[in-house]
């Protein structure tokens, strides 16, 4: 085992960004993910027949094919369509479409849409209906019977299985490094094609990403437990 | 230009569909010797035996917090090397060279057995134990009971775990074009490349993505309507 390649600052820089860009878009995709698969699901409990039916169709498609395929469909196929499209370069968005990055974000909102979407369709269906008609006879407005009590007993009930999705979508992060995103595996690939190393770097990513997701687990059993609700009656602040 | 002609969606028909005819051989085998590793260690983590345990504890954990793509091309360039210097050991002076198909399956399945160690795992445990101790007071060998009496009975536990499994592999096998292994993705992107329309073979491969994961997902339904016969409707 050979790791004097990480005295190398060149190489500390990589893995450092990679680490970053990591973070960032788990964090990205997530909330937007989350966002999208909120939608997802309200379109087809409470949405019309047409809403409904896309929503079912699109999260049949993106669960049924591979994310890496999806990537590449938006990197390569849809990014490369982009630039035909007159006028298309002079936008403030030309430098965001022109850049891997947001592909990478953009697959894995939508695979977190279609995934988280399914899991909060299941949870929402599952809120007792009397707790929302309580809400509704209190008269409290829609939109705030959404955000205050279906959302959070909705989550609430499938916080485990979001805790779930969340690992996975860090887990998949490495396949932006195929689109040429900066991420860890993307360095390690950098450090071994340089020092013909050909375990190590992999190795080290492998020790980042077990620390990430034990790291992670941790922090969402924390969440779990003090999720308003979950909490044992005596530790709550009255 | 004279004599040039585009290439187009049909002229790579042929080559897509044998692309996805690879990916459902990788599948299927790596399926198979995945429910195999998946029994092993759920076998081993119940097993009550302290190395046995810790291992199969230790396989589950950590191939499931690594991601897929990184075990992959770890194992698949650890997987020829780690051969070539047993056989070294064994004092056979040979270059290891296996074929990408066997590579492929092999950390394919690796990594869907520590899964599976885990779906196996808690369908056992949802066994009511006073089956078991009945089968015991049968005086059933372990081989029969495990025959007769565990596997009907963790099946129905097993089957939905095990369908998601699948699509995911399914999924995964995509992973393999990254180390240059000729499947289905792999075959669509050189399309792609050679063709300059990446649109319309990213679609093509999606879509023979999808019409396999749905069409499993039909076969799995039919064999969860097996396994639960004479259950009561629910």
């Amino acid at each position: 085992m050979d790791y004097s390649w990480l005295g190398n600052e060149v190489y500390l820089e990589y893995l450092w960004t990679g680490f970053v860009n990591t973070l960032i878009l788990v964090a990205v995709s997530g909330a937007f993910g989350f966002a999208l698969a909120v939608g997802v699901a309200l379109a087809q409990i409470v949405g019309p027949r047409p809403l409904a039916a896309l929503a079912r169709g699109f999260t049949t498609v993106i669960r049924g094919t591979p994310l890496l395929v999806q990537l590449f469909f938006f990197y390569d196929g849809v990014g490369r369509l982009l630039p035909e499209i007159p006028g298309v370069r002079e936008t403030w968005m030309w430098p965001i479409l022109r850049d891997a990055f947001f592909y990478g974000a953009l697959a894995f909102t939508i695979s977190v849409g279609a995934y988280a979407g399914e899991v909060m369709r299941g949870a929402m269906k599952s809120v007792p209906a009397g707790e929302l008609e309580a809400a509704r006879a209190f008269g409290i407005p829609r939109h705030k019977i959404l955000l205050r009590v279906w959302l959070p007993r909705a989550v609430q009930i499938c916080l485990p299985t979001l805790t779930g999705e969340i690992i996975l979508l860090l887990k998949s992060v490495p396949l932006v490094s195929t689109i040429a995103v900066m991420d860890l595996l993307k360095a390690a690939n950098i450090v071994r094609d340089e020092t013909f190393l050909v375990y190590e770097p992999l190795l080290l990513i492998a020790g980042i990403y077990l620390a990430l997701v034990l790291i992670l687990t941790l922090v969402m059993r924390r969440v779990e437990v003090t999720y308003p609700g979950m909490r044992p009656a005596h530790q709550r602040r009255v | 230009m004279q004599g040039f002609r585009q290439e187009g969606l049909l002229d790579w028909a042929g080559p897509l569909l044998w692309g996805a005819l690879t990916t459902l051989e990788i599948a299927v085998l790596a399926y198979a010797i995945g429910l195999l590793l998946g029994l092993l260690g759920a076998t081993a983590k119940l097993s009550g035996l302290r190395p046995l345990v810790w291992l199969a504890t230790l396989y589950s954990t950590v191939v499931r917090s690594i991601p897929e793509l990184l075990l992959i091309i770890l194992l698949y360039y650890a997987g020829s090397q780690v051969l070539e210097r047993t056989a070294r050991a064994l004092g056979f002076d040979v270059v290891v060279e296996i074929s990408g198909f066997v590579a492929a399956v092999g950390v394919l399945a690796f990594v869907q057995g520590a899964y599976m160690t885990e779906v196996f795992r808690g369908a056992i445990n949802a066994i009511p134990r006073g089956h078991l101790e009945a089968a015991d007071a049968f005086g059933l060998s372990r081989g029969t009971r495990f025959k007769r009496i565990v596997l009907p009975e963790m099946l129905p536990n097993a089957l939905p775990g095990l369908s998601n499994l699948w699509l995911i592999l399914v999924k995964d096998t995509a992973l393999i074009s990254v180390v240059g292994f000729e499947e289905l993705f792999f075959t669509a992107q050189q399309a792609a490349a050679s063709t300059r329309s990446y649109f319309v073979f990213y679609t093509a491969a999606g879509v023979l993505y999808l019409v396999i994961t749905l069409g499993s997902n039909v076969l799995f339904r039919e064999a969860e309507r097996q396994v639960r016969r004479g259950q009561p409707g629910v």
